[in-house]
């Protein structure tokens, strides 16, 4: 088991190093197109060049690539050509809002989707199912901009129930997280759940399920203790990999909400080529991806103890 | 002594067997929801020109409410967006951009997903290990950032999109295909042609590839959904393709201010993507259960 | 086990289980199916009764409705079932609950299927009186370690803390019943307990199960497909087909003085040791089973019956078939068959497989001292301290045999002998480590398949196990047949490929239009037929026939391996024969090699290697094989522990950890001599042939040999 993790670790850390190649290699290779970025397009081919020499960009690509390499793993990501301030400054406090909207989508997703996905499952083909079934597709089939504006439409405009936007000039307000997080929860919660269901279905079909019963077990022992061990494996690992959708999804919700958190960031840093900020954005955002990712894999080596003790 | 047929029907053309295949969605009420919303998606693109009561970007009056009259005649159904143009239209013509973009990216999705599925699956090995990486670097991306990073670099145009889209989406359908491959090699038909001397790749396309329908069907359709999805969040944060021609996304990116006082301008193409999406995913879920009962 | 059972037993003095015209259907989307008619068994307490017959006869159905587990789309459709005085069908789910798993028990087919993978074994166990007796975590405890002692399972310890994955497909069955027995039931139900077990395996847990019945007086249904496993375990047995019983009696009546013609062809349709090809051809029974609900009026068997009478057959008298009529009082023999005592046995004789025997050719294949063994790569961090980071898992070793023209050479082993390994590394899929193998003047060893020509690869072809999946389902019969043939090189015009094809089918006895069917169309069967035209395709000179007809039902088998032979004499093909059934062996073999963990043990002519001088483990397989003869007698022997690892092979000789008849350290240390034992007899033990000799033979046929093996 711990050769499996130290080698899953392996594999992150590489993944990690290809990943900042890759980007690396797209956002800086031409030095004179990093320049126009960083200076503005108004800028004369000279005073680029002056920049260039000064940051170092006429060494070779190699070099610049450590070079570029260590200053990031220290932490110092260079300056915002948007924002006029170290990348560091924004990222870190926006990465923490995401958090906070994750943790408050993730809180409600996870007990509602599992909770259906096993009451469906448990009684495959009822009406109960199909409802749960056909719910979780009708969820999943709305886009989150869709649905923000018909929720907003709603619940802004109609009922005048909640603000319109949520950013949070005035500090913390817990009601201006509650529509980025429904948005995120409906267009969510309809996909663990399928996986939840798809999983308990399976599982209820097994022969281990029938000789359960037919050892004369109470049905609610049989759910419980035998059903239950088997199928939440795999919703384990989806929801894991939930986490890393949601960097996705909130790029979407927090653009449409002004809500300050790290998909807004992103986006603004693309729409502005702010070259620094994009680049930390995306490594960022790709070792939460990865790190899930073997959490994931992990966990589920650990829960299957057919793997676990092979 | 010869052994007794099986009672069986007339014999069957492959066109008739394709037909019935088809016919079977009949079986789900789920799967003809999913069917019937994206015919008339797919009628409203083909017969656009015909159905589209208006020029598509056209300005004639602004913020009109829906069912409003127009000043030449005509009914706003839908209403008219900020400029003036009609909302009916537009989506009827917005569809037809979807409806082609959409299974071309997916197609060419699979095209590349594909081989290299069965091969990472079929052959396993150093293939299977070098394959699943790169497949697993570019998922390690979360989707969106992807797509996010690749447009701003690189510009959006229709090409670009395409590409981004192929790129991001291969991965996923590498992992399903990589994934029958490795159950159907173990098969004892595929083992048989090994002992023929069958070439690898005629095992994959041949003897594998034909026994990964039903699932890769299925795939196809939740895909092409999300496809949609994508292109119309790719045009509701300015990604997507520019202006005038009409875009769900865009159209409710362009709208998006004047929400609270006409919401009117965004919800109905909120609709209409959801809808086709919907059938789509209706549709998956009928082919699944269908398949099932067999 | 506990004196808990008393509230269960002795208060009880009637039969424990009634079925009363029993009729279960199933609900589909295509009507009512039949699966059940008229099913009656009175089961008295200390009772075993066999329920045998083929697939889709309904005995398994039987056995859930029992259990009052039908599923979802199930139902008993008429008639009773009655435990102990009461109605099952009358009981609420709450007593239900209460009988099963502890009244009533269960043992299964699949073992690994039917056990939590990922609950320990000893939570499995402990479940059982914990939730019907009420009886402390302590206690629970107790118990179970005390029934896995019960079922001889060494180490109880270790198999309480152990998951299913970790302990073998022998020792999970034994949990199973240990589950099953741990609240002393009255009734135990077994359906097909060992189907999924190597026959040695099979053979300790047909013992286990003997032992307990009569142990603990515990009254048992047993349902299987094999004859002579209901003739090891049973009192009374019942023959099923299509969902009725068609014969029902004492095992001695039915087996010796059977008389329903479908129980005659099922027995005329397994090969006994006692007898030949040429003494008793196998007959197998024409025609096929009728679909659930297409099945004929009157007689379910009638369409394939060579007694059938118009008229009186086929018209039905009793629901929607015929009554059974007593044949014996006094034993309780029935048999539902409107002519039977009109039959003339003696002077039934159906035609069966010719049993001509076929002179041998020159010499085709040639396998000296091959070697193949597996690299593993072991990156575990044990390994890399030890230094040994490439272990071997030694799948064969040294092999040597011939193989003639027209001969039929059996390989008979159980699971890891590596027979397998040796048909792959004869293919082509795999290449020898060391060694020779000689197939027509070419050396094969080296040369994966594809180094070899076509003429090569077509000149040797195999058949595989599996019916089902032997043939692609996505194309149909004609392309996949035509394909073989193109790629062999056998024609290239497209008409006379079609040609071909045509031929073919005609070999294997299909009709011609099933070129045009797809393989789920056809039965299991045909299927295996058009794997073997496959085979034959390319003109082989030699067929490995892997396990060709262990998938199929018992008639269809005899139906097959009769096609098999026909088409070797025809075409003079030699056939490489690979089985663990040894009564099928000793039918159709001509030469017998017994392999075990990848070791030759015994090599010789089929007469040579089923008497003695005996390899112990030949000896302790010929007696595991289940027999159904009451006239033969078999000396017992059962195996002790499980089949060691390949990847961890026992010094000396491998077969000394469960060898009977060790003889001290020297079969731990040194590998045995390949001893000639005579006329080409080899035997590798380490105990001198002249002992080997005075051995007793293993299979004695009594009294009435010289009687046919019916009436």
């Amino acid at each position: 088991m711990l050769i499996f993790v130290v080698r899953r670790l392996g594999t992150m850390i590489m993944t990690m190093v290809v990943v900042s190649i890759l980007l690396f290699l797209l956002l800086e290779i031409n030095s004179s197109s990093v320049a126009i970025k960083v200076l503005g397009p108004y800028t004369s081919e000279e005073q680029r060049n002056l920049w260039l020499e000064a940051h170092g960009y006429f060494r070779p690509i190699y070099v610049r690539y450590f070079d570029w390499l260590g200053h990031f793993l220290i932490g110092d990501f260079g300056d915002s050509t948007r924002f006029k301030v170290p990348v560091g400054q924004m990222l870190w406090p926006r990465l923490a809002n995401t958090g906070i909207l994750g943790l408050a989508t993730m809180l409600v997703v996870i007990p509602l989707s599992l909770a259906l996905g096993v009451l469906a499952g448990m009684r495959e083909g009822s009406k109960l199912d199909r409802t749960i079934s056909v719910s979780s597709i009708v969820t999943t089939s709305v886009p989150e901009f869709a649905s923000a504006v018909l929720l907003s439409a709603i619940f802004v405009y109609y009922l005048d129930l909640l603000p319109g936007t949520s950013a949070m000039s005035d500090g913390f307000s817990l009601v201006q997280l509650i529509l980025p997080a429904m948005v995120l929860v409906i267009y969510d919660f309809g996909y663990v759940t399928r996986m939840t269901r798809a999983s308990m279905a399976e599982v209820m079909t097994t022969h281990y399920i029938r000789t359960a019963v037919l050892k004369g077990l109470p049905y609610r022992t049989v759910i419980m203790r035998h059903a239950l061990r088997n199928a939440l494996i795999a919703p384990f690992t989806v929801i894991m990999l939930q986490i890393n959708w949601l960097l996705s999804g909130v790029i979407v919700v927090e653009f449409y909400f002004a809500y300050k958190g790290f998909g807004a960031l992103l986006l603004e840093a693309s729409l502005n080529q702010d070259l620094f900020m994009i680049e930390a954005c995306a490594m960022v955002a790709v070792f939460v991806a990865v790190a899930t990712q073997t959490i994931a894999d992990v966990g589920y080596t650990y829960l299957n103890p057919r793997i676990r003790f092979a | 002594m010869v052994e007794q047929a099986i009672p069986l029907q007339r014999r069957e053309s492959r066109i008739l067997r394709l037909l019935k295949g088809v016919a079977l969605i009949r079986e789900s009420v789920v799967g003809m929801i999913g069917l019937t919303l994206i015919v008339i998606w797919v009628t409203a693109a083909l017969f656009a020109d015909v159905l589209a009561p208006f020029p598509p970007n056209e300005t004639i009056m602004p913020m009109a409410a829906p069912g409003s009259e127009a000043p030449g005649g005509g009914v706003f159904w839908l209403g008219t967006d900020h400029i003036g143009r009609d909302i009916l239209s537009r989506i009827i013509y917005g569809s037809r951009r979807v409806l082609t973009f959409a299974p071309l990216a997916t197609l060419c999705a699979y095209a590349v997903g594909i081989p290299m599925g069965l091969a990472a699956g079929y052959r396993r090995g150093r293939t299977d290990d070098i394959l699943s990486f790169i497949a697993n670097v570019i998922l390690s991306f979360p989707v969106l950032v992807l797509y996010v990073i690749i447009i701003a670099t690189i510009g959006a145009s229709a090409v670009n999109i395409l590409v981004a889209v192929t790129f991001a989406s291969a991965p996923g359908i590498f992992r399903i295909v990589r994934g029958l491959a490795l159950d159907l090699r173990n098969r004892e038909y595929v083992f048989a042609a090994e002992t023929r001397g069958e070439s690898p790749w005629r095992i994959m396309m041949i003897e594998i590839l034909p026994n990964a329908r039903g699932p890769l069907i299925v795939d196809a359709c939740l895909r092409l959904g999300y496809v949609i999805i994508t292109i119309g969040v790719l045009g509701f944060l300015g990604l997507g393709l520019p202006p005038p021609d009409p875009d769900w996304g865009g159209m409710i990116n362009e709208t998006r201010q004047m929400a609270m006082s006409f919401p009117h301008m965004t919800i109905f193409p909120g609709i209409a993507i959801s809808s086709l999406v919907l059938g789509f995913n209706l549709l998956a879920d009928g082919l699944r259960e269908v398949s099932l009962r067999d | 086990m506990t004196g808990n059972g008393s509230s269960k037993r002795g208060n009880y003095d009637g039969p424990i289980l009634e079925c009363k015209n029993l009729s279960i259907s199933y609900f589909t989307r295509a009507g009512e199916i039949p699966a059940v008619v008229d099913f009656n068994l009175t089961l008295n307490q200390g009772d075993s009764v066999g329920l045998v017959g083929e697939s889709g006869c309904g005995k398994s159905t039987v056995a859930m409705a029992i259990m009052q587990y039908l599923g979802n789309n199930g139902g008993i459709v008429g008639g009773q079932v009655i435990y102990k005085g009461r109605d099952l069908a009358t009981m609420s789910e709450d007593d239900l609950r209460h009988l099963r798993g502890n009244d009533i028990a269960m043992v299964y087919q699949e073992p690994m299927a039917s056990l939590n993978p990922s609950m320990t074994l000893g939570r499995q166990l402990m479940e059982v009186p914990l939730h019907h007796d009420q009886v402390s975590e302590a206690e629970a405890m107790e118990r179970a370690l005390k029934v896995l002692g019960d079922v001889k399972l060494p180490d109880p310890e270790r198999v309480m803390a152990a998951y299913p994955h970790q302990v073998s497909g022998g020792q999970q069955q034994r949990v199973v019943i240990a589950m099953a027995l741990l609240s002393n039931p009255s009734l135990l139900l077994l359906d097909e307990p060992t189907t999924a077990l190597d026959v040695t395996v099979e053979a300790g847990i047909i013992e286990l199960i003997a032992e307990i019945a009569e142990k603990y007086n515990t009254s048992m249904i047993y349902i299987s497909h094999n004859l002579g496993l209901i003739l090891a375990t049973c009192d009374r047995v019942n023959v099923m087909y299509s969902g009725v019983v068609v014969e029902s009696g004492t095992v001695n009546e039915v087996f010796d003085r059977m008389r329903h013609p479908y129980t005659k062809g099922l027995f005329s349709a397994i090969p006994l040791p006692g007898a030949d090809k040429t003494a008793r051809p196998l007959v197998p029974i024409r025609g096929q089973l009728p679909l659930p609900h297409q099945r004929p009026a009157g007689c379910y068997f009638g369409p394939r019956c060579d007694f059938f009478e118009e008229g009186r057959c086929d018209v039905a008298v009793h629901g929607t078939t015929i009554p059974m009529a007593p044949v014996d009082n006094a034993s309780g023999h029935e048999v539902r068959c409107v002519r039977w005592n009109e039959i003339d046995w003696a002077a039934h004789r159906p035609e069966g497989l010719s049993g001509e025997t076929i002179p041998i050719g020159k010499e085709v294949l040639s396998v000296s001292n091959m070697r193949k063994y597996y690299e593993l790569h072991d990156n575990s961090i044990a390994a890399m301290i030890k230094g040994r980071r490439v272990r071997y898992v030694k799948a064969n070793e040294s092999i040597s045999f011939t193989a003639h023209e027209c001969e039929t050479v059996a390989i008979v082993g159980e699971s890891g002998c590596g027979k397998s390994t040796f048909a792959k590394v004869l293919m082509g899929l795999e290449t020898a480590t060391e060694g020779e193998v000689n197939f027509n003047g070419v050396d094969l060893s080296k040369q994966p398949v594809q180094k070899r020509s076509q003429g090569q690869i077509g000149s040797m072809q195999m058949i595989f196990q599996n019916p089902f999946d032997t043939l692609n389902p996505s194309h149909t019969v004609g392309s996949q047949l035509a394909r073989v043939i193109k790629k062999f090189g056998v024609e290239s015009n497209k008409d006379r490929i079609e040609q071909r094809v045509m031929e073919l089918l005609d070999l294997v006895k299909l009709p011609r239009d099933f070129a045009r069917r797809r393989p789920r169309q056809l039965s299991g069967g045909q299927k295996q037929r058009v794997g073997i035209a496959r085979a034959f395709a390319g003109n082989p000179a030699m067929v490995v026939a892997d396990e060709p007809v262990s998938a199929l039902d018992v008639s269809v088998q005899a139906a097959v391996t009769g096609l098999l032979m026909d088409i070797q004499r025809e075409l003079r093909t030699t056939l490489l024969f690979i089985s663990h059934d040894l009564s099928l062996v000793r039918y159709l073999a001509d030469r017998v090699v017994v392999m075990y963990l990848g070791s030759i043990m015994e090599q010789g002519t089929t007469d040579q290697v089923f008497a003695p001088p005996y390899h112990p483990y030949t000896e302790a397989l010929l007696s595991a094989v289940p027999i159904a003869d009451t006239s033969v007698q078999k000396t017992r022997i059962i195996l002790e522990g499980s089949l060691p690892s390949v990847m961890n092979p026992p010094k000396g000789c491998p077969f000394h950890t469960r060898c009977q008849r060790k003889i001290g350290r020297i079969c731990e240390t040194e590998t045995p001599p390949h001893a000639d034992a005579g006329d080409g007899h080899v035997i590798f033990c380490h105990i001198p042939i002249e002992e080997l000799r005075k051995v007793d033979p293993v299979i004695v046929q009594t009294g009435k040999a010289d009687q046919p093996a019916a009436q």
